[in-house]
């Protein structure tokens, strides 16, 4: 078959940009038909005019991208690297990789971001749980089994990405949650009640009052798109679920977004809006923020999460801290503070930081 | 006819992690053409070998499944009525794993 019979029927339509090419793809944001060049140009300006209008980064600037392996991480360390050339960012960027010690998806998708080191030029820094905390994933499953253990590594991915960012002396980590994530954890906050989170999941700029910031240059990017541009650009990245993640609830969510987004693509955009328009009623109690007596990472307990949970696992009570009994001393079971965050935190469901 | 069909982001896993096959399939009786549709039906019913409801929903690819033929976006060529013809290529890839 010669190529001008396909070009007809491919949708032989043209680049509506350009209006020269074939065009590959129909944008979800704006359902415009566009070619693979005009797609990648339009794709990383707006992520460029994302990065300006929000002043994500600062001239002279070092910034962790926490990498997966995943695609979302991969396209985020290969267009920022892109974009500081381009536009003279003057960042040092790193990538910082979490290995939480499960043998079969971690070890795999860490060989991913080796790679990725390679390819994008970029230093990697690789912290582990076994490191930090003195278990893998792995150990841990084995003593509490599949239940709660995205709790754990939740609560543990969280932490340590802040311990390697301060390793590396960042100033800021950059992740790959994209406008699909966020749309979800939005709807999550909601079914979960969790008015703290829900009020700060859309900031595409957290934690600016704690140790490390971290910032979403890819609030406004659809999934879509990412997949996309990852395809036609031959990226390299690992793409299998977690062996020990069920993600149920999460799933639901993440369906439900995509079976809107099939029908009305602008509902991703609108779920996000209608997440920063929320106005939080002044008389809802706010965790407080303060440290952990422990370790010294942020808490609005006596003990930061990650402490209660290593305590139950050194102790061989893995259940401390899981669900209701989340004190592990008597005043301060006597003395609980309100707060909806380590109620909230157990739910929490692996694969993405949440904020 | 001959097709070549690639799974990717994680859907190989449901054809034996087999990321590229070469196939050859018939145009239905009756019909002028190899649609989409038809395809879709071949493919779940001879390349998917676990867990079709990753890959099916109703009658097209569950929601956050994207689909290319020869690497253009299906939405620019009417989805399940895009006509298939000898040597095109089908690419499946999925977004709904890890980031």
């Amino acid at each position: 078959m010669d190529t001008g019979e396909k070009l007809r029927r491919g949708g032989g339509r043209l680049c509506c940009i350009c209006n020269d090419r074939r065009a590959a793809l129909k944008r979800p944001k704006t359902l415009q038909q566009i070619c693979r060049e005009c797609f990648y140009a339009v794709f990383e300006e707006e992520i460029h005019q994302v990065i300006i209008k929000n002043q994500l980064f600062k001239p002279g600037e070092r910034i962790a991208i926490g990498a997966s392996g995943g695609k979302d991480s991969t396209v985020l360390a290969y267009v920022l690297s892109e974009l500081n050339k381009r536009y003279s960012y003057g960042l040092d960027l790193f990538l910082l990789s979490i290995d939480e010690g499960i043998t079969g998806y971690r070890d795999d998708s860490l060989e991913t971001v080796k790679r990725n080191e390679l390819q994008y030029g970029l230093p990697l820094k690789i912290v582990s749980y076994k490191d930090l905390y003195g278990w893998t994933m792995d150990e841990i499953v084995k003593m509490i089994g599949l239940k709660n253990n995205c709790t754990f590594c939740g609560i543990f991915r969280r932490q340590a990405l802040d311990r390697g960012a301060a390793l590396l002396k960042v100033d800021k980590v950059a992740t790959g949650h994209n406008a699909d994530d966020i749309a979800e954890t939005v709807l999550l906050n909601i079914l979960r009640g969790d008015i703290a989170r829900l009020s700060r999941c859309t900031s595409i700029t957290t934690g600016e009052d704690g140790p490390i910031p971290r910032c979403k240059p890819f609030k406004y990017t659809y999934e879509k798109e990412i997949v996309m541009y990852a395809y036609f650009k031959k990226l390299d990245y690992f793409s299998t679920e977690c062996i020990y993640s069920p993600n149920a609830y999460r799933g639901f969510a993440r369906e439900f977004i995509k079976d809107l987004e099939r029908i009305r693509p602008r509902a991703i955009l609108d779920i996000i809006k209608s997440g920063e328009d929320f106005r939080i009623s002044t008389s809802t109690k706010m965790p407080e923020q303060g440290t952990c007596e422990r370790c010294g990472y942020i808490s609005s307990q006596k003990w930061c999460k990650a402490c209660v949970l290593l305590e139950g696992l050194n102790r061989g009570m893995p259940k401390l801290g899981i669900g209701r009994t989340r004190g592990m001393s008597s005043d301060q079971m006597k003395n609980p503070k309100p707060t909806g965050a380590a109620k909230s935190i157990e739910s929490k469901q692996c694969g993405s930081l949440d904020f | 006819m001959q097709l070549t069909v690639e799974f990717g982001g994680g859907l190989e896993l449901l054809c034996d992690s087999v990321k590229i096959h070469n196939v050859n399939v018939n145009v239905p009786n009756g019909a002028e053409k190899l649609t989409m549709r038809d395809f879709l039906t071949w493919v779940r019913q001879n390349l998917i070998k676990e867990r079709p409801e990753m890959f099916i929903k109703g009658d097209t690819v569950r929601p956050g499944i994207l689909v290319l033929v020869n690497d253009c976006d299906w939405e620019l060529s009417g989805q399940l009525e895009t006509t298939l013809e000898e040597k095109d290529v089908v690419v499946f890839i999925s977004t709904l794993h890890g980031g």
